[in-house]
């Protein structure tokens, strides 16, 4: 009745409940000949969402999605009557990280977000069924493009996943894969002008690529990275290393994750076996920020009472309002703290004993190493010998990327260097002797001089490896860094070869989930400039280092993957792209046997010291939000959190600039006071413009430990 | 009389006529009817006594056999109510429903501001009785000296030891707890209270389930009982479930509080005898309202509050009695008369209503939401005289969109038009909605002539022109 007649410059027009029923239904003339409801058109709820109040129907189904679904009830229904009016509270935005997911299940026009709007007709759009990879949790989505240009991506309702939901990261990461900023030529060091990188053409890259492969020797080149590709991708690169370059030195994690035989060995459970659990034990990062849909379905699970969660952690984090318990603990003595509950008469460790218990375990911290948390593996694996895990680890196909052999001493279908399955070693036919070096390893050696060459699969070490300093040593020693990615992150510009690939929504293919899940990518646009798909230019380099992949298209990739993967055998192409893989096929069990840590004794923190602890923020300087115009400017300059009570102690006063000492450098901060902050504890985000945390972290040790002065 | 703060009370209660006791009203005369003294100086807490004496199913079938029927609407036998508590679920709940917001009832209101211990008695009658320790009362927003008055008296109380632990030295206990309302109409809906209550926005449940003894507040069995139904459990308590009967008729016993306003003599609130007395008596009683002002003529009335279909001088003789009510097309709702005598614009009279109900919709189901400030703009525009006679027409339709079918309405002898019976179907939750329309429907039926008289002269305007004009 009151609804505007805007249809025609409206965004929901042609895909509108409203329309189509008064299409259906209505009668031609309206007998409403009175005034409408007249608001203020539209008013911005938050940096991503606008509100057009005239077209609201007032459904409910925003406020409801925000206080049942998201937890952040930052909007609400004003005044009453024919005057209701969905609204934000005075001088707060709807800044909820799954805001975007109102944009979708608005029935109307009312709300609609901020980088779609006016970009696209409904009709004009083309969609295909896809999975996101903006972090590990695989949320199922459909990708909708016109003019050959990404424009929107909608949740779609898969039950084993992600409902339905997407957080906003994922939902507008879009605008990066538009971005002008892509590569989208190969560049080499200029000869002459050591500080310049030249365009040049595919062959005189792969030629430069292949002949410092070769000059290194297998034993003295390593592959950093590989969680961005794909699952065929990530086969082909792993081949490329083991069979043709000879070498094991591969990995797909930064040295943030967790030990491959840790994730492919250790019992798994699924998002769904979360939500049911009598228990979910959570010992890692802040899932809000790094998992957000896996927060969301836990936190939905914990409010229907479906599941009681757990976390034990350094700080206070997006869990804390569902959870049953918040067990805080400094970092790097979670295993301490868990082993102290469940010697305790609590009757938490009864619960835990008892019932199933799912442990979301991860790095609670980049400035630990990953020895805490194989800690509490090993505390959990002998006193809760029934519980499974679920392995919160960072970047989108990092689980995939393990799956197919991106980890030093692990083959594909989860086996290891020690126990190549039959059909492998016909197919490879020859493969290294001994496992190779992960992430950190291989940097150390790079930067002792015992690597010449790096090659970076969609890795940027300079901002994601927790030790910066040893990473720009690594560059400096390392004779050749070759890079293969989608941007000119930092370490791009430090390369002498770079390779532009194509990204998100530009190629089809597989992803695996934290689960084990593979599904479907689609490709729906064309790449842009010469970029190629990684597979393509593993097997260019391969035939230019005198081997043979033995593939020609993705098909082919998934068919040998499917022959020489113990794990994925049977995982055929038409399961995947039959009705199964709606949900995607979850792939369970494995050969590898893990190996855990005991615990032992951090080291105190000495009287002027505070412990590090840094984890990564939703908004961060990640290549997704910075290339992304929306959601750049979401991400906030870093500041270093400190207990007020520490901050008084040290004669600081919040809000003011303090030197930060640690054993890599001295730099300056803002310091914040923060109640919610552990005394004893210093908190700094991982990645933010302005730097992070990787400057202050020494890899190598368990734990980092900063100290604060005035200046 | 005197008011507390600068509030006088507007109207002289009136009294019950035949000699016949007043149950609910006997302390009004006093000027300090509110304190505990006064209050037990007139045999107040005599009734709870009376009942701590008595297991509670003796006093729950004391209440049952006095057949005490609801008085904030919808005429419910309290007692029957009081049974419908799901067995062994516990805690239960007594919410007093003291949000009295009709167009035209100000009842309640009286017995808060004049009697708050006899309600607070009633209220821990009724706990005893359903073995209750937890009881919300709730007093609407704008009631500033019956807020005060109860809130006076629950300290009283609480300090003479009449509420809290071990009442009188008894193993009962029960806290009472006074909440204010927010100043919303619908919150008199009894699930709309709850959520009130619960610190939501004040919108209607869905139902099922019906009723709230099943799941209420805080999802636990709760009992919602009007200020009028509790107050009346001390005197029955105390005289006994047959002196109550002995009043009125066997279906409607005992006295009930009636509001009268309008264009009567003497306006008021008055303790009437239920059943028997009819609105004649009512009205044109020297005892009572003494007539029609200036010796006029009556035109209609409403019967049972603002969303009661209208009654003209034709149904004058109908006692009150909501058995023969309801078949002549209206019913006896929370007791509110409204008289109009012929010097009323009809239009103008629906329009005043309509407009209440249209700004008091919660928002919560579409057709009162939209419906009902729709109406208020047809009716507004015919009684400035801008309707064409197709408006007519679209009253009904819209008002079709609320409440489907044939829509209740007294007879009119003189068109031929029989009644139609109450109640009525509605495609919305509560019954705010239907009770926009019900006043535009009575004036509509009964008095369609002068609707058409002021949409006579527009008789060739179109649609579009309205738009502009409006």
């Amino acid at each position: 009745m009151n609804h505007p007649l805007d249809c025609p410059v409206c965004d929901k027009g042609g895909e509108c409940p409203l329309q189509d029923q008064t299409m259906a239904y209505g009668p031609g003339e309206s007998r409403f000949v009175e005034e409408k409801r007249h608001y203020e058109k539209p008013i911005p709820i938050s940096d991503l969402v606008d509100l057009d109040r005239e077209r609201c129907i007032l459904c409910d189904r925003c406020t409801r999605f925000a206080d049942e679904i998201a937890g952040d009830p930052l909007i609400q229904f004003t005044e009453r009557g024919s005057s209701t009016q969905v609204l934000t509270f005075p001088d707060e935005p709807f800044s909820s990280y799954f805001s975007g997911n109102t944009v979708q299940i608005c029935p109307v026009g009312a709300l609609t977000a901020a980088p779609y709007r006016f970009k696209a007709r409904p009709w004009d759009l083309e969609q295909v069924e896809s999975t996101c990879t903006t972090c590990s949790v695989g949320c199922r989505v459909a990708v909708e493009s016109s003019r050959n240009q990404l424009v929107r991506y909608l949740g779609v309702d898969v039950e084993s996943v992600n409902h339905g939901w997407l957080c906003d990261k994922g939902r507008f990461d879009y605008e990066a894969v538009n971005s002008d900023d892509r590569l989208v030529t190969p560049l080499v060091r200029d000869d002459h002008d050591q500080y310049q990188l030249l365009g040049t053409d595919w062959g005189s890259a792969l030629a430069r690529a292949a002949e410092a492969i070769k000059q290194a020797g297998p034993q003295r080149v390593g592959i950093i990275g590989g969680s961005r590709l794909t699952n065929e991708d990530a086969y082909a690169w792993a081949k490329l290393a083991r069979a043709v370059i000879g070498t094991d030195n591969v990995d797909a994690q930064l040295g943030d994750g967790l030990p491959a035989d840790v994730v492919l060995g250790l019992p798994t459970a699924t998002i769904a076996d979360a939500c049911e659990a009598d228990t979910v034990l959570i010992v890692g990062p802040d899932l809000k920020e790094e998992l957000p849909i896996l927060h969301l379905r836990l936190r939905v699970a914990a409010t229907k009472g479906q599941t009681k969660v757990i976390e034990i952690g350094p700080i206070a984090t997006g869990a804390e309002p569902y959870a049953q318990r918040s067990i805080r603990c400094r970092s790097g003595e979670a295993a301490k703290t868990l082993m102290a509950l469940l010697e305790s008469d609590d009757p938490l460790g009864d619960q835990l004993r008892d019932g199933s218990v799912v442990a979301v375990l991860g790095r609670a911290s980049m400035a630990e190493s990953a020895t805490p948390a194989l800690e509490v593996a090993s505390v959990i694996r002998d006193r809760l010998p029934h519980a499974t895990f679920l392995p919160a680890l960072r970047r989108g196909n990092v689980r995939g990327a393990l799956d197919m052999g991106l980890a030093p001493g692990i083959l594909p279908g989860r086996t290891t260097i020690d126990d190549p399955s039959e059909s492998l070693i016909n197919r490879w036919q020859t493969l290294p002797e001994k496992a190779g070096l992960d992430t950190t390893a291989m940097l150390q050696a790079a930067a002792t001089g015992e690597l010449d060459t790096l090659i970076l699969l969609g890795a940027d070490p300079l901002r994601d490896f927790p030790d910066r300093n040893l990473a720009i040593d690594a560059f400096r020693q390392a004779k050749t860094v070759i890079a293969i990615d989608n941007f000119v992150t930092e370490s791009v510009s430090h390369a002498d070869v770079v390779m532009p690939s194509t990204a998100y929504g530009e190629q089809g293919g597989t992803t695996t989930n934290i689960e084990g899940r593979v599904s479907r990518l689609a490709q729906k646009i064309t790449p842009p400039g010469s970029t190629r798909e990684d597979w393509m230019i593993a097997a260019e380099l391969a035939w230019r280092l005198g081997g043979d992949l033995g593939v020609g298209s993705r098909e082919e990739i998934w068919c040998e993957i499917e022959q020489v993967a113990p794990s994925h055998a049977g995982v055929t192409i038409e399961r995947i792209c039959g009705p199964e893989g709606h949900e995607g096929i979850l792939i369970q069990g494995s050969s590898i046997k893990p190996t855990l840590a005991t615990p032992q004794e951090p080291p105190v923190v000495d009287g002027y010291g505070l412990r590090l602890v840094s984890g990564r923020k939703l908004w961060d300087a990640g290549t997704g939000v910075s290339h992304s115009p929306s959601l750049r400017h979401l991400a906030e300059e870093p500041t270093l959190k400190v207990h007020p009570g520490d901050l008084q102690r040290l004669g600081v006063s919040s809000g003011t600039a303090v030197r930060v000492i640690s054993t890599r450098t001295t730099e300056t901060l803002l310091a914040v006071a923060d109640a919610t902050i552990l005394r004893g504890t210093a908190v700094l985000p991982f990645n933010q413009p302005g730097g992070g945390a990787n400057r202050f972290i020494d890899a190598t040790a368990l734990v980092n430990d900063i100290r604060i002065e005035t200046l | 009389m005197t008011g507390i703060g600068g509030t006088p009370i507007p109207h002289a209660p009136g009294f019950v006529a035949n000699d016949t006791p007043r149950i609910v009203t006997a302390r009004f005369d006093y000027e300090d009817s509110y304190t505990l003294e006064r209050y037990e100086a007139t045999g107040g807490y005599q009734g709870l006594r009376k009942a701590l004496q008595q297991t509670p199913e003796e006093v729950h079938s004391e209440v049952r056999d006095a057949t005490l029927l609801g008085r904030g609407g919808a005429g419910f036998p309290a007692g029957v109510k009081w049974g419908f508590c799901p067995p062994g679920v516990w805690p239960r709940y007594l919410v007093v429903n003291g949000d009295e917001s009709e167009p035209g009832t100000y009842k309640d209101r009286l017995l808060m501001e004049l009697d708050p211990h006899q309600l607070i008695e009633g209220c821990l009658i009724a706990c005893y009785a359903v073995g209750l320790s937890q009881c919300f009362l709730y007093v609407r927003g704008e009631m500033a000296v019956a807020q005060e008055r109860v809130a006076k008296a629950l300290n009283d109380a609480y300090s003479a030891g009449y509420i809290g632990k071990n009442i009188l030295d008894t193993e009962f206990s029960v806290d009472i707890i006074l909440h204010w309302g927010a100043g919303a109409y619908v919150v008199g809906e009894e699930t709309a209270l709850i959520e009130s209550l619960e610190g939501n926005r004040g919108m209607p449940r869905l139902k099922p389930p019906y009723f709230p003894a099943a799941v209420g507040l805080y999802g636990q069995p709760t009992i919602v009982n009007n200020v009028e139904t509790l107050s009346n459990l001390p005197w029955i308590l105390e005289h006994g479930a047959e002196a109550f009967t002995a009043i009125g008729t066997e279906s409607s016993p005992g006295t009930r509080m009636v509001a009268v306003s309008g264009h009567v003599q003497r306006p008021g609130v008055y303790e009437i005898v239920n059943g028997t007395t009819t609105f004649r008596d009512l009205l044109y009683s020297e005892e009572m309202c003494g007539g029609i002002r200036n010796e006029n003529q009556l035109k209609a009335f409403v019967p049972g509050g603002g969303s009661a279909p209208w009654f003209t001088p034709a149904q004058l003789d109908l006692p009150f009695e909501g058995s023969q009510i309801g078949p002549e097309g209206s019913m006896l709702g929370s007791g509110a008369i409204i008289v109009m005598d012929e010097t009323t614009d009809i239009p103008a009279a629906a329009l005043t209503l309509t407009k209440f109900y249209a700004h008091e919709s919660c928002g919560k189901c579409v057709p009162c939401r939209e419906g009902g400030p729709w109406l208020e703009q047809i009716l507004r525009r015919i009684v400035d005289g801008l309707g064409t006679p197709r408006d007519l027409d679209l009253l009904f339709e819209v008002g079709e969109t609320i409440c489907p079918g044939d829509f209740p309405h007294a007879a009119v002898p003189s068109r031929g038009i029989e009644a139609v019976p109450f109640p009525y179907r509605m495609t919305t939750i509560c019954f705010v909605g239907p009770s926009a329309f019900a006043p535009i429907h009575s004036a509509l039926t009964l008095f369609r002539e002068e609707f058409e008289e002021k949409v006579a002269g527009n008789k060739n305007r179109t649609m579009i022109e309205v738009a502009v004009d409006v």
